[in-house]
């Protein structure tokens, strides 16, 4: 009798999204397979949960199934460990739309540690990505790796040790990177080639640079902006550079705190900004020889207002930057511009190196600045990532 | 029953059983198993192989090679094509040919030559009316059959690579989702090495016609170089190499897309084919170099560096590369030693 009501039932249960199922995976032998397995069988719906424990794995994780959360016990108890990579690129890489990642760690890759490649609607949700023996040139060159995807929510992730950025957004647009604790990275939190980004709620802490927002040519995503930069805690970036040379922020100097360089429309306002021994806030044009007619190296419509600055620029990484600071009477003002471009600052101390575009850092005459007087130009409008992925991210 | 009527009776139940086994081969491919969503188990699904122990393939499953094949840890790679009675791929000069719905694409890897040849997996392309799908099969220990292994596997292996040296490697059987790590073109699974230029030898095409395989065959179909051809021209060697090596991710629309350094055989601009090109998230892959290819200077190229690394995270590509392809090496560095130097 039952039988005869219960299966039409369980056919319809089948058949709809309700048919969205768990699939666990537990710590232990074969893990690499198990959890591969899982995240190649798993259906739109579906939830890979990954139970505590630590996970020895030999070779990149992937995922390329729409709309699936994979989902850990938490970043102190799911532990992917990639101490023993053997192959790929990358811990996990991300290669479908509407996906969450939650509640667990990646460790130890060789390459970078989390990766999306155009997967639109990507949530990031309380995950670790960490070096764990701390910075070094062998680290991977980025924790936490959106690019080219649309609607990007990175939130309470941390991130340490990379040798390029911990968060980096790249050539992608809609984003929010927010309430994130990036420490000892070279690059704190990047947001590259990528328009209209919010990154607010932050820690940004020992890294080389805290906060970067900048446009690279030759690259098929540019004329990167509207970045809105607040409410973060951008404190004490005092890592000397450990980046490979050669890569773009092997160039940021130890002691930055938000640095701007060939963007448009980029405000900073509101942020805790102290313990930058270079300065709190830089903003300058890209100064390597390019040969791409699409790119713009200035920064533009920058606005800097409502900071607070504590102490900043007492031991520039800069040349000369010894008797510039004593010139100044211990520490140069802690906004440094490099004089190219557009840039309102309203209500701090500007240092105006005066380099022209094309320049040599030699021919630098520096000088204080008042830029409050300049245009103040309107902020780009909030971000709103649609209510389904902020729904993911509870 | 008499004695000779149960001798009849077997020699019917043979007669009976050869005849089964005969329509079998007749039957060749099962084309259900190619075009059905699902994942088979087994290889000999398929019938691709008439004998699976030997390779031996069935009807319609043909034999074909590339001028310049993608360097996968020395492995020697077996290839073979299969289109469904009644339908053929319609050429294209550039792009992959336009194959029917229900195309396979069987390609085994291994190591040893001809007869000594040990199969360590054979990858599918299955067309599908739902797009190409992507299937690995690692080879059973007893050499009769093979497994599909969706999350790919790892394999300890020894060889003699061609300088007479002995190897041992893991060898990565790549997981599904790996498969488009390469074939991926707009985020859609492709095959990659069946394009006129690759398969254009001066007789293959016109092979593949004659078999129904193809539609047409024309003269003036492009053709790449083979990268190992001494009486080829450097640059047309080297163009080979990296449109077979690096453009199936390099390329403005693969998954090294957000690069910028493209290796597409008709890439004209020199900053996107790494000319001067900086690194842009290469991260501790460039070696504290500047930049891609340094003109006159193969010992200041990331491509080299890369080439040469067999590490996570430095190798180039990311997948397949236990082991460095020192031809290869050496013939891009003879091509990057010979560009005019910008500095010195």
């Amino acid at each position: 009798m039952t039988m005869r009501w219960l299966t039409p039932l369980c056919l319809i249960a089948l058949a709809g999204p309700l048919a969205a199922k768990e699939i666990k995976v537990e710590a232990g032998a074969n893990a690499q397979e198990r959890l591969q397995g899982a995240l190649i069988e798993a259906e739109p719906g579906d939830v890979v949960a990954i139970g505590a424990g630590r996970f020895e794995l030999t070779d990149g994780l992937s995922l390329d199934v729409d709309n699936v959360t994979v989902r850990g016990a938490g970043p102190g108890e799911t532990v992917l460990s990639f101490k023993g990579q053997l192959g790929s690129g990358e811990g996990l890489l991300v290669t479908s739309d509407g996906v969450t990642l939650r509640d667990f760690a990646v460790e130890d890759t060789k390459g970078e540690g989390i990766k999306s490649k155009g997967a639109d609607r990507i949530v990031y949700k309380n995950v670790r990505v960490e070096w764990t023996g701390g910075p070094k040139a062998t680290n991977g060159a980025y924790g936490v790796y959106p690019v080219e995807s649309r609607q990007v929510l990175v939130d309470g992730a941390v991130v340490r040790g990379a040798s390029d950025a911990g968060i980096y957004v790249g050539q992608s647009s809609e984003i929010i990177v927010r309430n994130s604790t990036a420490e000892r990275n070279v690059a704190g939190i990047e947001i590259e080639n990528s328009r209209r980004a919010d990154v607010f709620g932050n820690t940004a802490s020992h890294n080389t640079g805290g906060i970067l927002v900048f446009d690279l040519p030759n690259l098929p995503v540019m004329n990167g902006g509207d970045v809105r930069v607040f409410k973060n805690k951008v404190v004490d970036n005092d890592t000397p550079n450990f980046a490979p040379p050669g890569n773009i922020v092997a160039s940021v100097r130890m002691g930055t705190g938000v640095l701007v360089m060939a963007n448009d429309n980029v405000h900073v306002f509101d942020n805790d900004l102290s313990g930058n021994a270079t300065s709190n806030v830089m903003v300058i044009a890209y100064r390597l020889k390019y040969d791409d007619a699409r790119y713009n190296p200035l920064p533009r419509r920058i606005m800097v207002s409502g900071n607070r600055h504590g102490r900043a620029g007492f031991a520039p990484q800069l040349p000369g930057g010894e008797q510039l600071a004593a010139a100044f009477g211990g520490s140069i003002p802690p906004v440094l511009w490099d004089g190219t471009g557009s840039m309102t600052v309203a209500s701090a101390p500007v240092l105006n190196m005066n380099i022209a575009q094309g320049a040599e850092m030699e021919t630098a005459k520096p000088a204080p600045a008042d830029l409050s007087k300049g245009e103040t130009y309107a902020p780009p409008l909030a971000v709103v990532l649609p209510a389904e992925m902020e729904a993911r991210a509870r | 029953m008499s004695w000779s009527g149960r001798l009849f009776l077997v020699i019917g139940l043979l007669a009976a059983s050869a005849a089964v086994a005969g329509a079998a081969r007749q039957a060749g491919v099962a084309d259900a198993a190619v075009t059905a969503e699902g994942y088979p188990a087994k290889l000999s699904e398929y019938g691709f192989f008439i004998d699976l122990a030997e390779r031996t393939p069935a009807a319609r499953v043909t034999p074909y090679h590339l001028n310049t094949p993608l360097f996968s840890d020395y492995t020697e790679k077996e290839r073979l094509v299969y289109v469904p009675a009644g339908a053929t791929a319609k050429y294209d000069a550039e792009g992959l040919f336009e194959f029917p719905v229900g195309t396979a694409l069987i390609k085994s890897f291994g190591y040893g030559r001809g007869a000594a040849f040990k199969p360590i997996e054979t990858r599918l392309l299955l067309h599908r009316a739902s797009g190409w799908v992507a299937l690995p099969y690692v080879w059973d220990a007893d050499g009769r059959d093979a497994t599909l292994k969706r999350a790919g596997t790892r394999v300890p292996v020894s060889f003699t690579d061609p300088n007479g040296r002995e190897r041992r490697i893991s060898y990565a059987v790549p997981n599904q989702n790996q498969c488009k790590g390469c074939h991926a073109l707009d985020g859609a699974i492709m095959p990659i090495g069946p394009k006129a230029r690759n398969l254009n030898d001066g007789a293959q095409l016109g092979q593949w016609q004659r078999a129904g395989i193809l539609d047409r065959a024309p003269a003036d179909a492009p053709r790449l170089a083979r990268w190992d051809d001494p009486a080829a021209p450097i640059e047309a060697r080297a163009t080979a190499y990296l449109e077979v090596n690096c453009a199936h991710c390099h390329n403005a629309r693969g998954p090294a897309s957000n690069s910028g350094l493209f290796f597409d055989w008709k890439q004209t601009d020199p900053v996107a084919r790494g000319i001067g090109k900086r690194p842009v998230a290469a991260g501790r892959g460039s070696g504290g170099l500047d930049f891609s290819i340094d003109p006159g200077h193969p010992e200041r190229s990331i491509l080299i560096h890369r080439m040469k690394s067999t590490e996570p995270g430095v190798a180039m590509p990311e997948l397949g590369r236990a082991t460095a392809h020192d031809e290869g090496i050496a013939m891009l560095s003879e091509w990057i030693a010979g560009m005019k130097t910008a500095r010195n």
